[in-house]
């Protein structure tokens, strides 16, 4: 059971949410697998970023059961022990815009564990350059940072902690092509050094091509798919279809092959 | 989870042996122990690994801190390991000390200067933004059709008559403070009459106005802030401007009108709200029936004080309203600069209806009024 819990790090089974009426998921089932870069995509609306809050227990889901680490997040004691081993990094990045960006990275490791301030300092420091940003960049305010370098303070606030799943909204939305394929490098260079297991919710095509093993479709309030991107590409499901085959996801599959 | 620890083996080239999960939640205090220890400079130059649990970057880098640069590391069978210390190295080398900022007193001045600066740059912002709504109003003047008269009613609903009850009640309180404090003193002159015309006076010249000037700070200037900053904030004042929507017309010019228009209602209000306090405290305390302090507050008090602070309205509302719309088109990109703008608004305008109320004192015992 505890190797099934460490290998299966997040399972979704039967979830349920809605808003009054409006039911975003019915039944819907998703398993992660351990060390694996999955990338989420689905139509605007369709619920992609309700699941990853009600797999982070921000939104409290109306049915089914979310387990991280083979623990239930609706238990409270369960779920502090949880919140240490996963790194979140929001759409907008999220950073605490009265702390300066070492210190947003600081944060968690202050909070969570008892190093010596003189060593988290370091280890904040060391974070921010693994993340790519520049030296100076530490001491500089969320609001003075570009969009793209908000993007990798998020990311070394999320690997602060070296978590064992890394959560990312978004990562690449907003940056220019080049900024966000060496956003997928970083992504994919830190998860084959420290070995955490990724959940990406992404529209790019490109990100999908380059650095996720599986993708999960949600469409119709569930997972309708998962798999390979190969796989999908064969898929008859009409919205997968539309998605990987249209003008957009040909042109990333060629840039891909070529 | 199993606590980290470590031990130096001095025999034959100094040998750190670890033991337990180097993660950043399991070091503990190995860390400030190591530290200590490298302190020392005691340079290790080989590792054994074989009781080494998980390993994270936290671990990772104090290892390679730990180690003399020119070590040797033998990973044997651990890849993960291998694969952060590969992480974690370039890092360190190119790790140069980060720019301390400067504490002391060399601090102390570097802020002090950096204060006395933002006092003159805030100074001539105030004097820009002057320059630019006498533009505005005077433009608003010469083409009233300019005027948003949805907005200007909107605000005038929220600034002044939402306020009137608070004013009242406020006013009516320092109204009766005044009557109490006052028939104290003058019944031990057995002149306890006069109370009557203390309360009139007091009220209708300055007590009126001024808290329903520091009210309309509170309530008003506060939210106008914070209504143009979070509106800068999610860029919808960049989006007026390049829609050619002048900002000055569609934001500022209804809020100052509307605090201007107002304004004088509110301190009708706040008097009749003083006056009636000072009559009910008399009434109670020294038994001057209600007509009798109506009657004599028309005989002995003068109609020029109430004149005297109602002309000091408009200024004052102009004033407010003006710090409030200022300090929310300051606002910059981050929450942090919309708190503080928010703050300075109120304080600013609060300090200037002091500031200009004992001007306008001065002013008019010079004209002997």
């Amino acid at each position: 059971m505890e190797t099934d819990a460490e290998d299966v790090p997040i399972r979704v089974k039967g979830l349920r949410t809605a808003f009054g009426d409006k039911v975003i998921h019915e039944d819907l089932g998703l398993e992660v697998k351990r060390g694996e870069i999955l990338g989420v995509v689905g139509g605007s609306g369709s619920g992609k970023s309700v699941l990853l809050n009600t797999i982070l227990g921000l939104k409290q889901p109306d049915g089914g059961s979310v387990e991280i680490f083979g623990q239930d997040i609706r238990d409270p004691q369960a779920h502090s022990e949880v919140e240490r081993r996963i790194g979140v990094m929001f759409q907008q990045g999220a950073l605490f815009s009265f702390l300066t960006v070492q210190e947003n990275v600081e944060a968690p490791l202050l909070e969570h564990t008892k190093l010596t301030r003189e060593y988290v300092h370091d280890l904040a420091r060391l974070k921010i350059k693994l993340a790519g940003l520049p030296e100076d960049a530490g001491c500089l305010k969320p609001a003075e940072l570009s969009g793209g370098m908000r993007k990798r303070a998020g990311v070394a606030r999320a690997i602060a902690l070296d978590p064992d799943i890394l959560f990312l909204d978004e990562p690449t939305a907003g940056l220019d092509p080049i900024a966000a394929a060496e956003f997928d490098d970083l992504i994919r260079t830190l998860r084959d050094a420290l070995g955490f297991t990724v959940f990406i919710i992404t529209h790019d095509l490109d990100t999908l091509y380059a650095i996720c093993d599986r993708v999960a479709v949600v469409a119709d309030k569930k997972i309708a798919a998962v798999a390979t991107i190969k796989e999908l590409e064969r898929s008859d499901h009409p919205w997968i279809r539309s998605y990987l085959l249209g003008p957009r996801g040909r042109a990333a599959k060629k840039e891909k092959e070529s | 989870m199993i606590a980290a620890d470590w031990h130096i083996d001095e025999g034959g080239g100094p040998t750190l042996h670890v033991s337990g999960d180097w993660t950043s939640l399991a070091l503990g205090d190995a860390e400030g122990r190591l530290g200590a220890q490298a302190a020392r400079s005691l340079v290790v130059q080989r590792l054994d690994l074989s009781a080494l649990g998980r390993i994270d970057t936290a671990g990772a880098l104090l290892l390679l801190r730990s180690m003399a640069p020119d070590a040797d590391i033998d990973f044997g069978e651990r890849e993960d390991l291998q694969r952060l210390i590969d992480l974690v190295r370039p890092a360190l080398e190119s790790d140069t000390a980060g720019k301390a900022g400067v504490t002391g007193v060399l601090g102390f001045f570097e802020r002090f200067g950096r204060q006395v600066i933002g006092i003159a740059d805030d100074a001539y912002q105030m004097l820009v933004f002057t320059g630019q709504l006498i533009v505005a109003l005077g433009r608003t003047l010469g083409d009233p059709r300019r005027l948003r008269m949805t907005p200007l009613v909107a605000f005038m609903q929220d600034a002044g008559i939402n306020g009137l009850p608070i004013v009242f009640i406020m006013t009516f309180f320092i109204g009766a403070v005044i009557a109490l404090v006052g028939t104290n003193l003058l019944t031990t002159l057995g002149v306890e009459v006069f109370t009557i015309q203390l309360v009139g006076v007091a009220i209708l010249r300055e007590f009126g106005v001024v808290i329903t000037a520091i009210l309309l700070s509170g309530r008003s200037a506060s939210s106008f802030a914070a209504q143009i900053g979070s509106m800068r904030m999610n860029q919808e004042t960049d989006a007026m401007q390049v829609m050619g929507v002048d900002r000055f017309d569609a934001l500022v010019i209804p809020r100052i009108l509307a605090a201007l228009l107002m304004m004088p209602l509110m301190t009708f209000c706040a008097d009749i709200g003083g006056l009636a306090g000072g009559l009910l405290v008399s009434w109670v305390t020294i038994d001057i029936s209600p007509v009798f302090f109506i009657q004599r507050t028309l005989e002995t008090v003068d109609i020029k004080h109430f004149w005297i602070g109602m002309c000091k309205a408009p200024f004052l509302a102009l004033i407010i309203a003006a710090a409030g719309c200022r300090h929310g088109l300051m606002v910059g990109g981050d929450v942090q600069s919309l708190g503080q703008n928010v703050t300075s608004a109120v304080v600013q305008s609060i300090f200037m209806v002091i500031m200009f109320d004992a001007i306008f004192a001065v002013i008019f015992m010079a004209l002997d009024l």
